[in-house]
């Protein structure tokens, strides 16, 4: 057992979610979320998980004590929101808990939470863009936690992760960056707040398929050998790491399976990206076949 | 010791945000109220959408379930298109795949990460003394101090004995990497796990090629392994140590199913089409009924929408929000079948199976229930559905293996067809929490009306026009509660029924002013 170990306490607030990320973490191959939940990440590093409402042994009170007590530790633990933060009417569309009898919404603890941490992570496309809740007509005023965090005025830093959901390595990545190297500085990210480690290429750029589109060679429908473009592929718009990647521990990947990548990591997910089975327009085309 | 109010929220351990608030009177529940606190209005966002788009958007409804939603809206999909007929063989069978796997790995995630801690005193770990990595490295953990996730919880009632409880929490960790490589080789046919692409109108995605039919089929006789050397040994475990379960949570006694995995091609009605899991009702006598869609309506007096709006079929299904209503308290609408309150899930599939004479589910609960000396009556508890959630993931797992073998290799595994300018579809399957119905309507090749009917929605629901329970409140009326500060009682019945709250509350369109007047009843 190691002697010294430095604790990083984390707590996963869900938003308006649906838990898909979190079930994608839990995938997680190397480390295993074991390895995260109960080892050492690395040697003389844990990362202690708090709260998660989808593992945790508490209900109830007991959950709502540790929210308070660790929004009092100001710097010294992680906040991951998994999930958009309801803001329409009061923002009475979502909330955990009560306090004085009344309903704690999540836009509240959101801005309680993410004020003292040291750095936010927004888990998946709904925390960091929006994603499917705030499609339109956007029925519960749903943003993402970096607009939330611009309205109210607080600057903690925020890493954008998203993905419908995230793959497990990104998140992970994000974790052990922070842990073994600390916060990165701006360089680290795109325009968009994402890890540009993980988002830089466009899925296009690196597919498995790219061949065919350069031959010309298109499916004429989902489950055809060729390049999916014709049948809506969002390759070439959206900037992820899937097609070298893989996912579920390398055994598949969308494209992979024969269906076009709906763009999932990208801030107009799902609104402009959709119908996500029809051709995009040239015009949304940036650098197709240029080096 | 008179009246004390006990309020859970958010009771964890579930798919989403749930509130339960009880009225406890001289140690037994009075009154139960189950509360979504979570509203996302998806079905709102479907409109005008491309039809199609609506097997990517449904499934983001849950990303614990999302293939079952997938699969009930490419069902109503298929049916709308008028190609439910011509649906390949592969193409049914790779969606079978996917939804079976999803349904295996998902049923050991239910057992181990959201039920067992209420069992299990994983603190046990700490005097530990052999020499097992996994338990060596949890006694390490413990050391440490810093027990989230797994501490603070409810304190007292744990029985299983120490050695047993040690095994068990090894249990827990082997399952996590169980659930993970089902979800694995539900990719190998959906692309991806969660959310995943590979199920669509007209079939499937991914060809069925032998390599992959073998790696899914030696995958699956891990998890198969598991179920039977692992999984259900244990549920039999928790069920000695806590026989009196057996004895409490029953709830309504009526049990529906949609039916699920469709087995033969080229048939265009649903209910017609043989399925693996038959569809029906039955209740406590387990008389068998043939299920009858357009008997289900969906009521409102206690839900925050018009009256006007209650009693509606959900093809029909008008959402019309009214806050002024003193009696409402629930998101949730409450649906009934035949008037009455249905309870659904694996419990629900297995009676209904067991009722009608599947034979696979006959001889299975039979062999169960000469193990526990009783009668099928003792399912209709917490511990029934448990046992019954462990039976259904292993007929399922078991069966997998003839269905992926039955693929055609090199024959196409989808059809093409053409978005109709109108038409209505319905789709009904068996979500891994029981019957989910998607029902579509199409205008001008746009989803004009898109409503979804979820298990939870069906077990969550508040009481309905007549002022029934619905079958989680039903279950927690009566209970004797021995510890007020520690409710184990509660948890443990709710928890017996894997709510997912984010299927549940998808529904509602409130124009919102002041809602905590209206949700503190």
């Amino acid at each position: 057992m190691s002697k010294e170990v430095t604790e990083y306490p984390v707590v996963w607030l869900q938003a308006a979610a649906c838990t898909g990320c979190s079930i994608s973490l839990l995938n997680t191959a190397s480390p295993t979320i074991k390895n995260i939940l109960i080892d050492e990440l690395i040697p003389g590093k844990h990362v202690s998980l708090r709260v998660h409402t989808t593992i945790m042994g508490g209900s109830g009170e007991q959950v709502i004590e540790l929210l308070e007590k660790t929004a009092q530790e100001k710097g010294k633990y992680i906040l991951v929101v998994e999930g958009a933060v309801p803001t329409a009417e009061d923002a009475v569309y979502g909330a955990v808990g009560e306090k004085d009898g009344k309903p704690v919404s999540m836009l509240e603890w959101v801005k309680t939470l993410g004020e003292n941490a040291l750095a936010v992570l927004s888990v998946g496309t709904c925390a960091a863009y929006g994603g499917l809740p705030a499609g339109d007509p956007n029925p519960t005023g749903c943003k993402s936690v970096m607009e939330v965090f611009k309205e109210y005025g607080i600057n903690t830093p925020v890493i954008n992760i998203p993905g419908c959901p995230p793959h497990p390595d990104w998140f992970v990545g994000v974790v052990a960056q922070i842990v073994i190297y600390g916060i990165p500085g701006p360089e680290a990210f795109d325009d968009f707040g994402r890890p540009l480690l993980f988002f830089g290429d466009l899925v296009h750029e690196n597919c498995q398929r790219r061949a065919y589109f350069d031959e010309g060679k298109f499916a004429k429908k989902q489950g055809d050998p060729q390049c999916l473009y014709e049948v809506g592929c969002r390759g070439p718009i959206a900037y992820a790491d899937c097609p070298t990647r893989m996912w579920n521990n390398g055994k598949n990947w969308c494209v992979g399976s024969g269906a076009p990548c709906h763009g999932c990591t990208q801030p107009e997910f799902p609104d402009f990206v959709s119908s996500f089975f029809e051709k995009i327009t040239d015009d949304d085309l940036p650098n197709i076949g240029e080096e | 010791m008179g009246t004390v109010k006990i309020n859970i929220d958010p009771v964890t351990r579930i798919e989403g945000h749930l509130k339960i608030e009880t009225i406890v009177e001289d140690g037994v529940v009075k009154e139960a109220k189950s509360s979504g606190m979570l509203f996302r209005g998806l079905e709102l966002i479907l409109k005008g959408r491309d039809p199609r788009d609506a097997q990517v958007i449904t499934q983001r409804i849950c990303g614990v379930c999302p293939t079952p939603h997938a699969i009930a809206a490419v069902t109503s999909l298929d049916n709308a298109f008028g190609i439910a007929n011509k649906i390949p063989t592969n193409g049914r069978i790779v969606r079978n795949l996917i939804q079976g796997m999803c349904d295996v790995q998902d049923h050991i995630l239910h057992f181990y990460h959201l039920a067992a801690l209420d069992y299990l005193d994983i603190a046990q770990a700490a005097k530990y003394e052999g020499s097992d990595p996994v338990l060596n490295s949890i006694k390490n953990f413990i050391a440490r101090g810093e027990l989230g996730p797994f501490l603070p919880r409810y304190e007292g009632d744990y029985r299983i004995p120490a050695d047993v409880t040690q095994e068990v929490v090894g249990h827990y960790v082997k399952a996590l990497e169980m659930r993970r490589k089902g979800q694995e080789a539900v990719a190998i046919f959906n692309g991806r796990s969660p959310h995943g692409v590979g199920v669509v109108p007209g079939g499937a995605v991914e060809l069925p090629n032998v390599d992959k039919i073998a790696s899914f089929i030696w995958m699956l006789n891990e998890l198969k392994d598991f179920v039977d050397n692992v999984y259900l040994p244990d549920v039999v475990a928790v069920a000695q140590a806590y026989s009196d379960y057996f004895g409490i949570g029953a709830g309504c006694k009526n049990y529906m199913c949609y039916g699920s995995y469709d087995m033969e091609d080229g048939q265009a009605d649903q209910l017609k089409r043989e399925r693996f899991y038959g569809h029906g009702t039955t209740s406590a006598n387990l008389a068998y009924q043939k299920l009858d869609p357009s008997k289900i309506s969906e009521q409102v007096k206690y839900s925050w929408y018009a009256d006007s709006t209650s009693g509606k079929h959900p093809s029909q299904g008008e959402t019309k929000v009214d806050y002024h209503k003193e009696e409402a308290y629930s998101w949730l609408k409450a649906p009934r079948y035949d008037g009455k309150v249905y309870e659904v899930g694996p419990l629900s599939t297995i009676l209904v199976n067991y009722a009608e004479g599947q034979p696979q589910v006959k001889e299975l609960v039979d062999t169960y229930l000469a193990k526990l000396k009783a009668g099928p009556e003792v399912l209709f508890s917490v511990l029934g559905r448990h046992l019954a959630r462990a039976l259904h993931t292993k007929l399922t797992a078991d069966n997998l293996v003839n269905w992926a073998l039955g693929v055609k290799p090199g024959e196409p595994v989808n059809i093409q067809y053409e978005i109709p300018e109108e038409g209505t579809g319905m789709g009904l399957t068996e979500a891994t929490r029981g019957a989910l119905g998607h029902f579509i309507e199409i205008k001008d090749k746009k989803i004009a009306n898109y409503h979804c009917v979820v298990p939870t929605t069906w077990n969550g629901s508040p009481k309905d026009d007549q002022g029934v329970p619905g079958p989680i409140e039903q279950a927690l009326i009566g209970t004797k509660v021995k510890d007020t500060d520690n409710p184990f009682e509660l948890v443990r019945i709710v928890r017996s029924f894997d709510p997912c709250m984010a299927c549940a509350v998808h529904i509602v369109s409130p124009k919102g002013r002041d809602l905590a007047r209206f949700r503190i009843t």
